[in-house]
């Protein structure tokens, strides 16, 4: 066993862990942090989304030795409080950008990620690209890039890149 | 996944000497895009990784006039993103942005692919084109004696790669077909135009022994920057991989369309307007 200690959405955490235990296992077994799920195990599908340091990883194909001494934000840090929502997801609400709402942690951390990245220049082909390692069996996509698109757009002189990306 | 032990290195050498001190049984570990995943599925089983990502000194893109130092640790991302490396290479860069999703290419490292040399891993076949160097704690190795088989590189046991160092040609492209589940490629191809009027044409995914330079394309492409010059020439279709995402026989074909695409978007003369899907990865002027 070994002990880690990381930042897990601004707070600070620490754990025993065998050298195996995969990040999502650490974050949802010794964390309780349910809201970043498991969907495959061939690290193709995405629902396992997580930011380490600020970039989306997949926290199925990551120790949580790997992460030790990181900082990682999971769906449940993203929210500004109890009561409000990320404009991402409220985003996805309100494009319908999600149905059974497996894949929809990982897609909204990926989109969070791919925001902070492109900004305002953020176009329809780019997101779709950089969907790639996002499976979602229910939407056919089309609402979800909707989404994400309203979001980049929305930052378009507001300022609201900082708050997007800050973390 | 097997029970494993992970250390942390904080240097190059320190790593070295804990993967020499397990008996044969220690792996190091970089991005863990490839390894990560071999483990779960009890594919690979080390008994200690050594982790290299926190290695100072590790990371980074250097350009000094047209040659390019890539060290081992840096991204597919990093690659991708980088602005002094679009500057002389763009194709390199477009490559790196073509490798897996965001999440993969944010971890996955040149290092890790160069040394696990899969036979649909991107960079080799830009590394053969190009006649890049690979630097390792020990040597300096041209790729083409680097890159020696399925899996098989020129690594001893221990051997870190370090980096990558090439002359940044003239102009280059790679393109990419993918195998639409697994976005690796079942045939991708980079040209890259040097000097002098020489040619590289690196070939991936699609050699039933991994990457490979196609030395015929090359001769055409050197004595006549043209597509159709690439017309009548065919790879062995005995040599190509063949499983069920497409025969030998298509693989062999395939090989000759996405070279044609490739030349093309390196600026060749001739041929068809490029169809289909655009891909990012070309600096074509
Ligand atoms: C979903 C998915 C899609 C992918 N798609 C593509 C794709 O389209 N194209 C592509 O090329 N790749 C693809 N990959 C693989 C990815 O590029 C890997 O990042 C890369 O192949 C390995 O780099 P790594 O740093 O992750 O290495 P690791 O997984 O950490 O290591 C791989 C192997 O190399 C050894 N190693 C690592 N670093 C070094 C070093 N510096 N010196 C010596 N040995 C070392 C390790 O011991 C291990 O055996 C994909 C991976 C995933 C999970
Ligand atoms: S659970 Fe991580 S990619 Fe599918
Ligand atoms: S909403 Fe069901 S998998 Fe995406």
């Amino acid at each position: 066993m070994t002990d880690v200690s990381m930042t897990v959405n601004g707070r600070q955490v620490t754990g025993s862990v065998e050298d195996r235990t995969l990040l999502v296992q650490f974050l949802r077994d010794n964390l309780g942090l349910t809201g970043t799920h498991v969907g495959c195990d061939t690290s193709q599908c995405g629902a396992c989304v997580v930011h380490l340091d600020g970039q989306a990883v997949k926290s199925c194909t990551l120790l949580a030795v790997q992460a030790s001494g990181s900082s990682v934000t999971t769906i449940e840090g993203l929210a500004p409080s109890a009561t409000e929502l990320h404009p991402m997801q409220a985003a996805f609400r309100e494009n319908h950008g999600l149905q059974c709402g497996y894949c929809t942690p990982g897609m909204i951390m990926t989109a969070v990620d791919m925001v902070a990245r492109h900004g305002a220049d953020l176009d329809e082909k780019t997101v779709r690209d950089e969907l790639d390692g996002n499976i979602c069996r229910c939407t056919g996509y089309h609402n979800i890039v909707k989404a994400i698109l309203s979001v980049a757009q929305s930052m378009q002189g507001s300022g609201e890149g900082q708050r997007i990306a800050a973390e | 996944m097997y029970q494993t032990e992970y250390k942390r290195a904080g240097s190059l050498d320190e790593a070295a000497q804990l993967v020499a001190a397990s008996g044969g049984e220690g792996k190091y570990v970089s991005g863990g895009m490839t390894l990560i995943p071999t483990m779960k599925q009890r594919l690979a089983s080390p008994s200690l990784l050594v982790d290299l990502r926190h290695v100072e000194g590790h990371k980074g893109i250097a350009v000094s006039g047209q040659t390019v130092t890539i060290k081992g640790g840096t991204t597919h991302a990093e690659i991708a993103a980088s602005e002094e490396l679009k500057g002389v290479a763009p194709g390199f860069a477009g490559l790196a942005q073509l490798i897996g999703d965001p999440a993969v290419r944010h971890m996955g490292t040149i290092g890790g692919s160069v040394a696990n040399f899969d036979p649909a891993a991107d960079y080799p076949a830009a590394l053969l084109a190009m006649e890049a160097t690979i630097l390792t704690d020990k040597r300096e190795v041209a790729a083409s004696d680097f890159f020696l088989g399925l899996f098989e590189t020129a690594l001893d046991e221990n051997e870190i790669v370090t980096g990558v160092r090439f002359e940044a040609p003239e102009s280059s492209a790679y393109e990419k077909f993918r195998n639409p589940a697994s976005r690796y490629a079942m045939c991708g191809v980079f040209v890259a135009k040097r000097g002098e009027g020489k040619v590289g044409v690196g070939v991936t995914g699609a050699g039933a022994s991994g990457a490979f330079r196609w030395a015929e394309a090359e001769s055409a492409l050197s004595g006549r920057f043209d597509v159709s010059a690439l017309d009548g020439l065919a790879v062995d279709e005995g040599e190509m991989i063949s499983d069920l995402h497409g025969s030998s026989a298509y693989r062999a074909n395939l090989v000759k369309v996405v070279a044609k695409r490739a030349a093309k978007k390196a600026g060749a003369s001739g041929g068809p307007e490029v169809s289909g899907p655009k891909t990012p990865g070309g600096d074509a002027p």
